[in-house]
């Protein structure tokens, strides 16, 4: 992976820059050892690693204000991060940076469930929001996968979706407002516990822009009611097409279950082995789930099944209690511990549009023969959001690069099917060179044309989500503006 | 003042290319005229480029008619789920809504409390910037975060960013059946405690209006046929404590009629709507000195109906934002359209749109 190379003259003021930050924030905020500044040196995409500069830990918006003035008038780079679970090297540092990490700010601002609100700091973690309305019996739907560690900061960047955003939609359409701290250090409100943009929509353009236009320190959250009830079915079918065919005809039967996930054969044994959740040998799996009061559930299951009925599946089991119901689950939930405790594993996130399934899967399982390397598919079959596990072995020589090499042609195929390169993980450095498979340099001069505005010294989040070939003329220009 | 109606993406990018006045941008011309200058029309670019009812997307042309959109979803039993307003009613236009005009100006109906914006159902957008560049962003799938997500900015911008050509949407079954529960004679201060707690109940409301006239709350459900009968009857004993509730299962014309501001169809004044917290409506309702109002979205949505001429946001004393939707040009002008935004989002939104408009030609004036 190419990074641009470091900065000396940043390198060279290292401790004039760490003197600077510790005038304007506690001791413990400031993190400057070496040993201790390698904890930050990358996120979940181990493959790659750098320690930065220097790492900085605020606990309020006035202290990120300070630290981001600070750095733009040093013209210092700046990563920001949550938990660090980012599977695309969206946190991942440069020698040159300083890694602003939010992690310390996770207070609850404020709840209100008159209006369905909560208001955070955006370094609380997903699972914690949902956990600070849970005895009014609300939650916060979006639901990484992840959601025991990562934070709401992170979500906000990667527009993170989860298992039940088919019904709930992912983080961008539950989040109203954000306090954002720009690269000069002044502070932006934008939204609130009010509907909808009054002028142009920039909290729709904040969320998901990886940490490149602001640092998000505080977020108003949509909560909801949790359902009376919810329950899984799973089904098992010999084809993928078939599986596949029953996904689209649950939809067009106008059923919109909450979730419906798909596990192919590799990724059933892999589970099976780890978790035994007793799951059946088949080539797809469905775990397709349900919410509301019993009536409602029993009326939605019963349609479900009658459908998945007519494919002929070859195991079709109902969770009799709550006890079922998780073993269902279970196995769907450990699937990347399981692959994990195999083997090394890369975890793709392309989309791709529901009826191309059974043409995509026949094309990854003859590229998995072309380049070697197995691969298990799990993911969610509503929105075609897949998550191919490419297994390697790290210590093999040259089996990481084959298994990029894979990644990166299941990717250019989730495109050509009429998909995308990511449809929850955010692009990062990881597919940072593909957007030209996906967009014209015309297209991604759009998005760099709002880079320029937000961050006119390009200073924030540097060398991600574009090629450094299409940002080459911009950063070169800011540098040498300094 | 001349008409333009180019035939493809390409003529229209040609002649945004080759302006250098005022353009005023227009689907279907029903939501009023939006500034001086000639007008440029996408009401050419018609058709429907792709349905995939298994896969809940459809990708169809800017200029295509809401309605044709609508009738074709309906052959699926499925629907726009955002319930997106017809101004033709209240401001007395003519003509047909577009898709690309609804997506413009994030037009959504009281379905938005529960199943989200227009913004939420646009999956891509291909639009011409204002040098006459062809950008496309987003795509057909439900699922798409590479890249920054120019979909949602361009929704909403009222055309300020760029023409739209083509517009990604993800549509919804239509529901097997609804109800909605009234709640009746209770003043806006109970009404909106009735709404809220329906909202925050299980049973999954998807629309919550007040009629300060009828002095009645309204709560929809939506669904399967047992489950709607299940969720009413539900809501009905929990908001007993309100007023007197009933259910009723014929709501499409109430709420086609909430929906549209029917209430305020052929009626003098200026028509504001304000988007606020929906606890906040309660002290502000008084505040506005409206000659009547209307709630929705459980009262963060207020439409209010005002003797002409007249400043609303000066009496806005709470977060939010308030557009003047209905006026005569000349207190268009002088009280701007939208809401001014605090200085610094001010610079931000103006940054863009002189990236995106670097000729000062979309629709000028009528936003910053
Ligand atoms: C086992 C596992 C399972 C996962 N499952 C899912 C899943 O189901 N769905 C899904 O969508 N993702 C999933 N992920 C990916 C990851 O958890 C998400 O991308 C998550 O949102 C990252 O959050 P974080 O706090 O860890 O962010 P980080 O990794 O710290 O950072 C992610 C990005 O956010 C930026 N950022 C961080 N803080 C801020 C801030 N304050 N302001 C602005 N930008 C900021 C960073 O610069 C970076 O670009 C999974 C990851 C793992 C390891």
């Amino acid at each position: 992976m190419q990074m641009p190379s470091p900065n000396p003259a940043i390198l060279a003021r290292k401790q004039a820059l760490a003197a600077r930050l510790l005038k304007a924030l506690p001791p413990d905020a400031v993190i400057q050892d070496e040993m201790e500044t390698r904890a930050y040196e990358c996120d979940a995409l181990t493959a790659y690693k750098c320690p930065p500069l220097l790492a900085v830990l605020p606990r309020t918006t006035q202290e990120v204000s300070d630290i981001l003035r600070i750095c733009h008038e040093e013209g210092v780079p700046v990563v920001p991060r949550g938990a660090g679970t980012s599977l695309a090297g969206g946190a991942l540092p440069t020698a040159d940076c300083v890694i602003l990490g939010v992690a310390r700010m996770n207070e609850v601002l404020e709840t209100d469930y008159e209006n369905r609100i909560i208001r955070v700091q955006t370094g609380r973690t997903n699972l914690s929001v949902s956990g600070a309305v849970e005895e009014e019996e609300f939650f916060y739907a979006p639901d990484p996968s992840s959601q025991l560690a990562c934070a709401i900061a992170g979500n906000i960047a990667m527009n993170s979706g989860g298992a039940h955003c088919l019904k709930y939609g992912v983080t961008t359409n539950n989040l109203m407002g954000v306090t954002m701290v720009m690269m000069d250090g002044t502070v932006v409100e934008i939204g609130g516990a009010h509907l909808d943009a009054g002028e142009l929509d920039l909290l729709g353009v904040i969320c998901g822009s990886e940490g490149q236009l602001g640092v998000v320190t505080e977020a108003t959250l949509r909560i909801l009611r949790k359902p009376e009830g919810a329950r899984p079915v799973l089904i098992g079918y010999d084809s993928n097409e078939v599986a596949g065919a029953c996904v689209s005809d649950i939809i067009k039967a106008g059923v919109l279950p909450v979730a419906i996930e798909f596990m192919d054969r590799p990724c059933i044994e892999a589970c099976e082995a780890f978790a035994k959740a007793g799951y059946p040998m088949c080539e797809a799996l469905l775990i397709v789930e349900v919410e509301g009061s019993e009536e409602e559930i029993l009326h939605q299951l019963g349609l479900i099944i009658d459908i998945a009925r007519s494919h002929n599946p070859v195991e079709l089991r109902e969770a009799g209690d709550a006890e079922e119901a998780g073993r269902i689950w279970l196995g769907r939930k450990s699937a990347f511990g399981a692959m994990g405790q195999i083997n090394d594993y890369m975890c793709l996130d392309g989309t791709i549009p529901v009826s191309s399934l059974p043409f995509v899967l026949r094309r990854i399982g003859e590229m998995s023969q072309e380049f070697g390397l197995d691969v298990a598919n799990v993911f969610h079959a509503g929105d075609g959001n897949m998550h191919p596990l490419i297994l390697f072995d790290a210590n093999k020589p040259g089996d990481l690069e084959t298994c990029e090499a894979f990644g990166a042609e299941i990717l250019k195929l989730c495109v050509e099917a009429g998909g995308c390169l990511t449809g929850e993980h955010g692009v990062g450095i990881e597919k940072r060179d593909l957007m030209l498979h996906q967009y014209t340099a015309e297209d991604l001069e759009a998005q760099l044309k709002i880079k320029d505005v937000f961050d006119p010294k390009w200073l924030l989040n540097p060398a991600k989500v574009f090629p450094l070939s299409v940002t080459e003329g911009r950063r070169s220009m800011a540098l040498a503006a300094e | 003042m001349k008409m333009m109606t180019p035939q493809s993406e390409a003529e229209l990018a040609e002649i945004i290319a080759g302006a250098s006045g005022p353009l005023c941008i227009q689907g279907g011309g029903t939501r009023g005229r939006t500034v001086e200058g000639d007008v440029l029309s996408t009401c050419s670019l018609t058709g429907v480029e792709l349905y995939e009812p298994g896969a809940l997307t459809l990708v169809v042309k800017a200029g295509t008619p809401v309605a044709e959109v609508e009738a074709l979803l309906a052959a699926e039993n499925q629907r726009l789920a955002f319930e997106p307003m017809d101004h033709r009613g209240l401001l007395g236009t003519e003509g047909e809504p577009t898709i690309g005009g609804v997506i413009a100006a994030n037009v959504s109906g009281p379905r938005r409390i529960q199943t989200g914006a227009a913004r939420d159902h646009l999956l891509g957008v291909r639009f011409v910037d204002g040098s006459g560049q062809a950008v496309k962003n987003g795509g057909r799938v439900m699922k798409n975060v590479t890249g920054y997500d120019l979909v949602k900015l361009l929704c909403g911008a009222h055309g300020a960013l760029g023409v739209l050509t083509e517009v990604s949407l993800k549509v919804l079954p239509r529901a097997e059946a609804m109800a909605t529960v009234a709640v009746a004679d209770v003043g806006l201060n109970q009404a909106v405690a009735a709404m809220s707690a329906s909202l925050g109940s299980p049973y999954d409301v998807t629309g919550a209006a007040y009629d300060p006239d009828s002095k009645t709350a309204f709560v929809r459900v939506e669904g399967f046929a047992d489950s709607v009968s299940y969720r009413s009857k539900k809501l009905a004993a929990e908001l007993a404590g309100f007023g007197e509730t009933s259910i009723s299962a014929e709501g499409e014309p109430l709420w086609q009629g909430i929906r549209d501001v029917s209430a305020f169809h052929g009626r003098e004044g200026d028509v504001w709507r304000i988007s606020v917290k929906p606890s906040d409506a309660v002290e502000l309702a008084p505040r506005l000195e409206a000659e009547a109002l209307q709630f929705d979205w459980g009262g963060g949505l207020i439409w209010a109906r005002v003797a002409e001429g007249n400043d609303l946001r000066a009496r806005v004393n709470v977060p939010g934002h308030a557009t003047l939707v209905r006026a005569s040009a000349g207190t268009r002008s002088r009280l701007g359209v939208f809401q001014p935004q605090p200085g610094l989002l001010a610079a931000i939104s103006e940054g863009l749109r002189r990236q995106f408009d670097p000729k000062g030609i979309f629709n000028p004036g009528l936003m910053g």
